[in-house]
């Protein structure tokens, strides 16, 4: 197919259409929707409403949640070993405080932990993939801190649990926001470079759903230069760090319910690693990489939600999984960046929505739900969007919009990030719109935490992504990265000081034993196993006429 | 190889270490190394070009030039020859970032062999971030941190311009020193946030707070609905 800067012929017709009304558009301000009007957009067009695609928990203390076949699959699941295939009475690992996940919220905690007095050498953090390799290294946009007048915590309050759709953990949200601008004088101590006025003042930017521009950000690589500077400094005090090892399964006391360790794999040579650790945290992240609805997503290689996992394991009870955020603006065109994400902050700064007739049917800015949904309606039910050579389809995020409304050059001092991913498959966003679709994205719901981020069972903490509560039903933009900075910190100062007066465990998996009790009486047959680590991409082919000797 | 292309449409042939196999045209490199079976450990990361464990090192079929780039961005072409490059060792300088002073042999202190560059600029073609590496190193040498950090902001750390420099400097490392003494020290720190946290440690905030705590579901939709938006 011949193509005309990226775009085919008919594609070309669209956005001369999206061009003949940017001026006119400019001047335009789409309405807001009201809480009522929002909430029936979304049974009828979210994909959480869909029918057929959620079931109940058979087993376990959260027996009964509803939640994704994709993720009540990973839950009635056998764990991978059993006690007969570990020897537990030789300890590999024995520290203070064992971190499982490298990516904002791990780092985050163990720098706390250090503050809190453990020693560099009485942490481990593990990770699956490289240290920073995670959700939070790919977030764009921005980071939400009430910090300025006439903003006030209150307000970021408010728009939290608006967004939440008021079914938000309220004590966690209060200490998110009272704690937010702590964690961007945090971050500015360490060097982060953040987008400044010369006198020094954050340039902040509007995101969807919040009632005042918020949004702090470092051009469109915020979470890249969060995680890197927090990896640097990580290496600078010397945490000891074991990359491409995973946790399989969680350990728990002989005697007492808590959790004393893990059960480490080293994902090269396949080998096992008995750790005990007198408190352990959860910093595993969310779950895009097991594709609820067979969504493409904008994560890791590694979001698997492990975390989850191993915590329900264990006993952890859970809450808000049967929400799942769909970011409204996946890259939907060209086929290779099929899914990955275009920022928030796109439309923060300006950029409008707009179907094929190049007009807009939405407020750009409503929360993330609600803005995906109606994007949904404009394709699949007033057949305004545009098709793909794929059959996929999508609406125009207009984002040349920028260049008018912030000067020429905006887009690219803006947004190097997203310039550079169209730039590579030859689209220009200076100068022409983008095709988008929502595209999964994050889990809203996860393990239960406290408000010292302790989970439900003793010794076990979690922080980030794997949570739940924070957010409610949905989360607002730039409240992840506060999450995985407020609730790291709060976990590496609690789990630290739980450490510090707790001796360490004797481990053992009785509660393997107890879970597969509870799969068989529940009359769960399967082959699944889980935490499933990484996904699994090779083609169908390969997989069909596969020998597995080595 | 036996010929396995029947339904797929078109395809290009790809080397991988070496060995010829046919996959879809369009899909970028990572994908199509697992389309021909390869699971990832390593060498794969966020998959969305911000983490650089996917840097790959590729040659053209009759083309004497060494390309490089990331494979969860980069589409295959046919005749590539492709190899990863999953790890580079290179050595990061250890230092306490509150007994730094933005001095200008500050660069050169913790990284002498910054002054063994030899001009060639194969760092800058290597790089997948288009960031202009062999110049960012001669403005460290003169110890212009402000120029070094802006200049670098978008690295990612992949490590190409690392291991083909002929000199043996880890520009990635520099760089991140330079930017965050930048961001500590050359950067002016935002008053309205350390007023914000004087407010809150006051206990400005308390009181309201307590109550939200408190109100009932509908109380709350009703400040919700009414909380307006300030344009300021």
């Amino acid at each position: 197919m011949e193509l005309i800067r990226g775009y085919p012929a008919y594609m070309r017709e669209s956005i001369e259409l999206v061009e003949k009304t940017r001026q006119r558009r400019m001047k335009e301000k789409y309405r807001t929707l009201s809480i009522e009007e929002r909430e029936e957009l979304l049974r009828k067009y979210h994909p959480d409403y869909k029918p057929g695609t959620k079931r109940p928990l058979k087993i376990g203390p959260s027996k009964g949640m509803i939640a994704p076949h994709e993720v009540i699959d990973l839950l009635e699941a056998h764990p991978h070993v059993m006690p007969d295939d570990i020897n537990l009475d030789e300890i590999d690992i024995d520290v203070d405080l064992l971190i499982i996940g490298g990516g904002g919220a791990g780092m985050t905690a163990a720098l706390w932990a250090l503050e809190e007095g453990l020693k560099p050498e009485d942490i481990l953090i593990v990770t699956k993939l490289r240290l920073g390799d995670s959700n939070s290294i790919m977030s764009q946009g921005g980071v939400q801190a009430a910090d300025r007048p006439p903003d006030s915590p209150v307000r970021h309050f408010i728009d939290i649990i608006g967004g939440g759709h008021f079914a938000n953990d309220r004590k966690l949200v209060k200490i998110l926001t009272m704690t937010a601008p702590y964690m961007m004088a945090w971050l500015e101590r360490l060097g982060l470079m953040f987008d400044k006025d010369e006198e020094g003042n954050m340039l902040e930017l509007w995101g969807g759903g919040t009632s005042i521009r918020r949004m702090h950000s470092c051009k469109d690589y915020t979470g890249m230069e969060i995680v890197r500077v927090l990896r640097d400094e990580i290496r600078n005090r010397q945490v000891p760090c074991l990359e491409f090892t995973s946790a399989v399964e969680l350990l728990t006391d002989k005697e007492e319910d808590r959790v004393v360790g893990a059960v480490l794999l080293n994902m090269e040579s396949q080998q096992y690693y008995v750790a005990r650790a007198k408190a352990t945290i959860l910093a595993t992240g969310g779950f895009g990489r097991i594709h609820i609805q067979g969504y493409p997503t904008t994560n890791h290689y590694g979001a698997t939600m492990d975390g989850v996992v191993l915590a329900y394991h264990v006993g952890a009870r859970l809450r808000d999984l049967d929400a799942t955020q769909y970011h409204p603006t996946g890259a939907a065109y060209p086929e290779q960046i099929v899914g990955l994400l275009v920022t928030e902050k796109v439309r923060g700064a300006g950029a409008q929505v707009v179907n094929r007739h190049g007009e807009q049917f939405v407020f750009p800015l409503e929360p993330r739900d609600v803005e995906a949904a109606a994007i949904i309606r404009e394709c699949w039910e007033r057949n305004n969007g545009v098709e793909t050579p794929t059959g996929m389809r999508g609406v125009w995020l207009d984002t040349p919009m920028i260049e008018e409304l912030r000067g020429k050059g905006a887009f690219k001092r803006m947004f190097p990030a997203i310039h550079k991913m169209y730039s590579r498959v030859g689209i220009d966003p200076a100068q022409d719109p983008v095709l988008v679709f929502p595209t999964l994205h994050y889990m809203n719901g996860g393990i239960i935490i406290d408000e010292k981020a302790q989970t439900t069972v003793k010794g076990l903490f979690a922080a980030g992504e794997t949570t739940g509560g924070v957010h409610g039903k949905n989360r607002l933009m730039g409240n992840s990265i506060l999450d995985y900075l407020v609730f790291g910190r709060i976990a590496g100062i609690h789990a630290a000081r739980f450490a510090k007066h707790t001796s360490p465990g004797k481990p053992s998996l009785r509660h393997v034993i107890r879970y597969e009790e509870m799969l068989k009486a529940a009359g769960i047959e399967t082959d699944r196993k889980a935490p499933v680590l990484l996904p699994d991409y090779r083609g169908e082919r390969v997989l069909a006429r596969r020998i597995e000797i080595l | 190889m036996p010929d396995e292309t029947e339904g797929l449409g078109e395809t290009v042939r790809i080397y991988i270490m070496g060995k010829e196999y046919r996959v879809p045209a369009g899909l970028t490199i990572m994908k199509a190394m697992e389309y021909a079976g390869y699971r990832f450990i390593r060498g794969a990361g966020c998959r969305g070009g911000f983490c650089g464990a996917c840097a790959t090192v590729y040659r053209k079929e009759g083309d004497y030039k060494i390309y490089t780039d990331l494979a969860c961005q980069k589409t295959v072409e046919d005749g590539m020859y492709l190899v990863q490059l999953p790890f580079v060792p290179a050595n990061k300088a250890i230092y306490d970032i509150e007994e730094l002073k933005p001095e200008p042999n500050i660069l050169l202190r913790f990284y002498p062999e910054i002054a063994r560059c030899v001009s060639c600029n194969t760092c800058t073609k290597a790089c997948p971030q288009d960031i202009e590496v062999m110049y960012a190193i001669q403005h460290a040498l003169r110890g212009e941190i402000e120029k070094v950090a802006n200049m670098t902001f978008d690295c990612i750390q992949c490590g190409l311009c690392t291991i083909r420099c002929p000199a043996e400097i880890p520009h990635y490392h520099v760089f991140q020193l330079a930017r965050r003494i930048y961001g500590r020290y050359i950067l002016k720190p935002a008053k309205h946030v350390k007023e914000r946290i004087k407010e809150i440690e006051s206990g400005k905030y308390d009181k309201e707070m307590e109550k939200l705590l408190t109100l009932s579901v509908e109380e709350l939709k009703k400040i919700y609905e009414n909380r307006g938006r300030i344009e300021d």
